[in-house]
C-alpha cells in the first residue's frame, strides 16, 4: 500500500471508532454547529467529545503546521481527511471565523508568538472570534471606514462603530480594521486584535428579515488597545484585510463544505404534477454538482498554488447566486407548508427563516455585483474597471 | 487524485495546442468548407493525427495506442475546439475506438491499425430522429443465416460519408424503450443494400442519413454481445458525450477569449467598450459559468478514467453544464461583437455555428438534464 493509502485506511478507522453517531447527521443550521469559545454552549455531550478529540489530533486545522495547533497535513493528506469525513457523514467538529479568516491571514502575516498564542486557541476552539469590517457609512466601499485609533504611545485609543459583524455578542475576540492614518485612503488602516470584553466596547443585535439575529452593530468608546496586538505593520491592513476577504469569500461561496442533497430528490412526489418544477430541480441539481467540481479543482489549484488569486471572487459569486436559487427551490416545492413561520410543524418556520437567510449571501463579504467588478479587473483585465 | 492535469498532462497540452494552431487553425478549416470538401476534413491532416499519437490515445498499448484516458483525448479536444479544426477524432478516435474495446480480437485486429495510422474513418449510426433518444431505437436486426438483416434509417451520422465502416445500433430483440435488445454492429461502408445521402451542417460538418434495406452482416460483425449492446453504446457514449463536452469548452473558451480582447479593443462614446460596466458584468459571468463548466469536464474525465460508478452521472451534468455555458459564451460573443459578429470574415460566428452541432451530438442540455434529474429518482 502506498503511504497515501495507509493514511486513507488509517484515517477512515480513526473516523469510524471516533465520530460519534450524532455528529454524523448534517448540521440544521449555523446555530446547531459547534462555535467553541470562552463560553462555550454545546448542543449535546457528544458535539464537545467530537470537536476534543479532533482538536487532539490536529484534525479541526488538519493542514495548520504542528506548533499551531493542527496536523501538518499535506495537500493530498489534507483532501483524504475531507473525503473520508464526507463519506461517512462526520460534520466539521468546529465552525470558526478563526479557522476560516482569521487564522490564514496570521499564518501569513502574524509573527511567531502570535501564531503560537492565538493559532492553538483557534485550533482547539477555546476563543471565538468576530470580524470588524464594514461600518455604517462603508459597505461595498470598505476602504473608506472611519473608526480611528489614536496613537497613544504604548497603545491606541479606538473610537468608532462597526456594523454586520457576525455573532458579536457572542463572541470573544475581534479583529478589527481600524484607521491610523486619516491621510491616506489604502494605506492608513491597520489590523488589530482585542477582547471584547475591553472596556468601551459594546453590542447591538440586529433583527433581519428571518426574525434572527447574527449580526450586531458594534460599538467603540475609547477603547485602549496595546501595540503588540496588531497583526502586520502599522497602516497597512488593507493588505491583510484583502487576504483575508479571499478566504471569507472563498468560505461564503460554500466551496469544500459538506455536499449538499438534491432538492429535486426530496420531492419526487411533486413532479409528475409539476414538469417546470422538475426541470428547474434538475437544472439545479446540474450546477449544484458542476459546481461541487469547481470547488474541489479550486481547493487542489490553491493548495499547489495554481489558483488565480482572484478566483475565490468568481467562487463567491457563483456559490452565493446559486445558493439563493436552491433556497427559492425549497420555497417553491414546499408551497404554503413552507410559509409557516413559528408551528412545530415547519420546525419554527425554518424553510422560510433559511431562505430569507440566504438573501444576505450575496451582499455579507462582497456583493456579487463587486465581485463581478473584480473579476472583469484581475481576471479579465477590461479596461478602467 | 487532484482535479488539475498532470506535468505530462500540461506537456500534452502545450503539444495539441501548438499542433492545432499552426496545422489546424480556423484558416485551415476555412479552405476546406470554402472549397465545399465533401470529407469537410483534410485526409492530410487525419494523417498528421497519427503521426502525433492523438489517434491512438484511447487505444491500448499491447495494441499499439498509447493506452492513455479520457483525460488526454478532452485535452487534445479541446484545443481542436479551440481551433475549429476539422478531424474524425471525437468518433472515430473517441467514441468509435472505445465501443470497439468491448468488441472481440478479430474485429479489433481489423480496425484498429487503420486508426492508428489515420486511414480509417469511422461513422456512428445511433440516432433515428432529429433529438438523440438512444433508449427509442426501434431499427431492427433480425437473424438471417448465419447472420442479421438490418432494416431501417439512421441521421446525424457525422462523416458518414467518409467512413470505411458504421458502428450500427440495432434491435435484436425487444421493443424501441427497453435498454435490453440491443445490439451492436461493425458494418462495412460497402454492404449491400445500405445506401447515404450526405447533408451539408451548419457548422459545415458532414452528417449522413443512412438508409438500410435489408443489410446482411455475419454474426462476427457484433460488437459485444447479442442482445446485450446496451452496455457497449453506453460505454461508446460516455466517451463521446465526455468527449463532446471537452470540444465544447474549446469552443467556448475561444469565443470567451476572443470576445473579451474585442472589448478591450473597440471603442464607442470616445472610451473602449470594456469599460461599460454593463458588459463588464456579462464577461465576468461569462467567465464564471466556463471555469466551473470547465471543473466538471475534467471531473467526469477523470471519473471515467477511473472507471467509477459514479461516472455516468457526472458525464451527463458535464454535457449539459458546458453547454449552457458554450452556448452562452458564443451569443455573448456575437452580441458584444456587435455588427462585424454577423460577417462570415469574422471568426466569431463559426463558433456559434460550431457550438450548435456539438450541442445535439449525444444528447443536448435538455436530454442531460433530464438524464441527472432521473439518476436522482425524479
Amino acid at each position: 500500500m502506498s503511504d497515501l493509502e495507509t493514511f486513507r485506511a488509517e484515517t477512515r478507522a480513526w473516523l469510524e471508532a471516533n465520530c460519534p453517531p450524532e455528529m454524523r447527521e448534517p448540521v440544521k443550521d449555523e446555530s446547531d454547529a459547534c462555535w467553541g469559545g470562552r463560553n462555550p454552549t454545546y448542543k449535546s455531550p457528544a458535539q464537545k467529545l467530537w470537536m476534543d478529540r479532533m482538536a487532539e489530533k490536529g484534525w479541526t486545522v488538519p493542514d495548520w503546521p504542528k506548533p499551531y495547533g493542527g496536523a501538518g497535513l499535506s495537500p493530498a493528506e489534507t483532501k483524504i481527511l475531507r473525503q473520508e469525513m464526507a463519506a461517512l457523514g462526520c460534520r466539521s467538529p468546529l465552525s470558526s471565523f478563526g479557522i476560516w479568516m482569521l487564522g490564514p491571514a496570521l499564518l501569513k502575516f502574524g509573527t511567531e508568538e502570535q501564531k503560537v498564542h492565538y493559532l492553538n486557541q483557534i485550533a482547539r476552539g477555546e476563543i471565538r472570534w468576530c470580524q470588524g469590517y464594514s461600518e455604517p457609512g462603508s459597505g461595498s466601499d470598505l476602504v473608506s471606514l472611519q473608526t480611528f485609533g489614536e496613537d497613544k504611545g504604548d497603545h491606541w485609543v479606538v473610537n468608532g462603530q462597526k456594523i454586520w459583524t457576525s455573532y458579536a455578542d457572542k463572541a470573544d475576540w475581534i479583529f478589527c480594521l481600524v484607521r491610523t492614518d486619516k491621510d491616506d485612503k489604502y494605506k492608513g488602516i491597520s489590523f488589530l486584535l482585542f477582547d471584547m470584553e475591553t472596556p468601551g466596547v459594546s453590542t447591538k443585535p440586529i433583527k433581519l428579515i428571518s426574525g434572527n439575529s447574527p449580526f450586531c452593530e458594534t460599538f467603540f468608546d475609547n477603547v485602549v488597545v496595546p501595540k503588540h496586538q496588531i497583526v502586520g505593520e502599522l497602516n497597512r491592513g488593507w493588505d491583510v484585510a484583502k487576504y483575508l476577504l479571499g478566504h471569507e469569500r472563498e468560505m461564503i461561496s460554500g466551496a469544500g463544505n459538506a455536499p449538499v442533497g438534491s432538492v429535486g430528490a426530496m420531492h419526487r412526489d411533486l413532479m409528475a404534477a409539476d414538469p417546470i418544477l422538475r426541470g428547474e430541480m434538475a437544472r439545479l441539481d446540474v450546477d449544484t454538482l458542476a459546481f461541487r467540481a469547481m470547488g474541489e479543482k479550486f481547493i487542489d489549484e490553491m493548495k499547489a498554488g495554481k489558483a488565480h488569486p482572484a478566483q475565490p471572487n468568481m467562487m463567491k459569486y457563483f456559490g452565493t447566486e446559486l445558493n439563493k436559487r436552491r433556497n427559492e427551490l425549497v420555497m417553491s416545492a414546499g408551497g404554503s407548508d413552507a410559509l409557516e413561520w413559528e408551528s412545530e410543524a415547519s420546525t419554527g418556520g425554518a424553510k422560510a427563516r433559511a431562505w430569507l437567510r440566504t438573501k444576505a449571501n450575496s451582499i455579507e463579504g462582497g456583493t456579487s455585483e463587486v465581485m463581478l467588478n473584480v473579476v472583469a479587473k484581475r481576471i479579465l483585465d477590461l479596461p478602467g474597471a | 487524485m487532484p482535479l488539475y492535469h498532470t506535468e505530462d498532462q500540461a506537456m500534452l497540452k502545450d503539444t495539441a495546442a501548438s499542433f492545432m494552431k499552426t496545422e489546424a487553425p480556423t484558416t485551415h478549416f476555412r479552405k476546406f468548407r470554402d472549397m465545399n470538401c465533401k470529407d469537410g476534413f483534410s485526409h492530410g491532416l487525419w494523417k498528421q493525427f497519427a503521426e502525433m499519437g492523438f489517434t491512438g490515445i484511447l487505444v491500448p498499448e499491447d495494441q499499439g495506442g498509447l493506452g492513455l484516458g479520457h483525460v488526454e483525448a478532452g485535452i487534445v479536444l479541446e484545443e481542436i475546439g479551440r481551433n475549429l479544426s476539422p478531424s474524425p477524432f471525437l468518433t472515430t478516435s473517441v467514441a468509435g475506438v472505445e465501443a470497439l474495446k468491448a468488441a472481440d480480437a478479430a474485429l479489433r485486429e481489423r480496425w484498429f491499425p487503420g486508426i492508428l495510422s489515420g486511414e480509417t474513418v469511422l461513422g456512428l449510426a445511433i440516432d433515428e430522429g432529429a433529438k438523440h433518444n438512444p433508449a427509442a431505437i426501434a431499427m431492427k436486426a433480425e437473424r438471417a443465416g448465419n447472420g442479421f438483416r438490418l432494416t431501417g434509417r439512421k441521421q446525424f451520422v457525422i462523416q458518414g460519408a467518409s467512413a470505411d465502416m458504421l458502428i450500427v445500433a440495432a434491435r435484436t430483440a425487444g421493443s424501441a424503450g427497453e435498454q435490453d435488445g440491443l445490439t451492436l454492429f461493425a458494418v462495412d461502408k460497402d454492404a449491400a443494400n445500405l445506401s447515404m445521402e450526405a447533408a451539408r451542417l451548419v457548422d459545415s460538418s458532414m452528417g449522413a442519413h443512412v438508409a438500410f434495406e435489408g443489410v446482411e452482416v455475419d454474426a462476427d460483425a457484433v460488437i459485444g454481445e447479442v442482445d446485450q449492446g446496451w452496455a457497449v453504446l453506453a460505454r461508446m457514449l460516455r466517451a463521446g458525450r465526455t468527449g463532446a463536452a471537452s470540444e465544447m469548452v474549446g469552443v467556448g473558451s475561444a469565443a470567451m477569449d476572443m470576445t473579451v480582447d474585442y472589448l478591450k479593443q473597440r471603442k464607442q462614446f470616445g472610451r473602449l467598450i470594456g469599460e461599460f460596466q454593463a458588459l463588464q458584468h456579462r464577461a465576468a459571468h461569462l467567465y464564471s459559468e466556463m471555469e466551473v463548466a470547465r471543473a466538471v469536464v475534467l471531473k467526469a474525465q477523470q471519473l471515467l478514467d477511473e472507471g467509477s460508478d459514479n461516472a455516468d452521472l457526472m458525464v451527463s451534468v458535464a454535457k449539459a453544464k458546458v453547454g449552457q455555458a458554450t452556448g452562452l459564451a458564443v451569443r455573448e460573443g456575437v452580441q458584444m461583437h456587435g455588427g462585424i459578429g454577423m460577417t462570415d470574415e469574422y471568426d466569431i460566428g463559426l463558433y456559434m455555428k460550431r457550438d450548435r452541432a456539438l450541442q445535439e451530438f449525444m444528447g443536448d442540455v435538455n436530454f442531460h438534464t433530464d438524464q441527472v434529474a432521473r439518476a436522482h429518482g425524479y
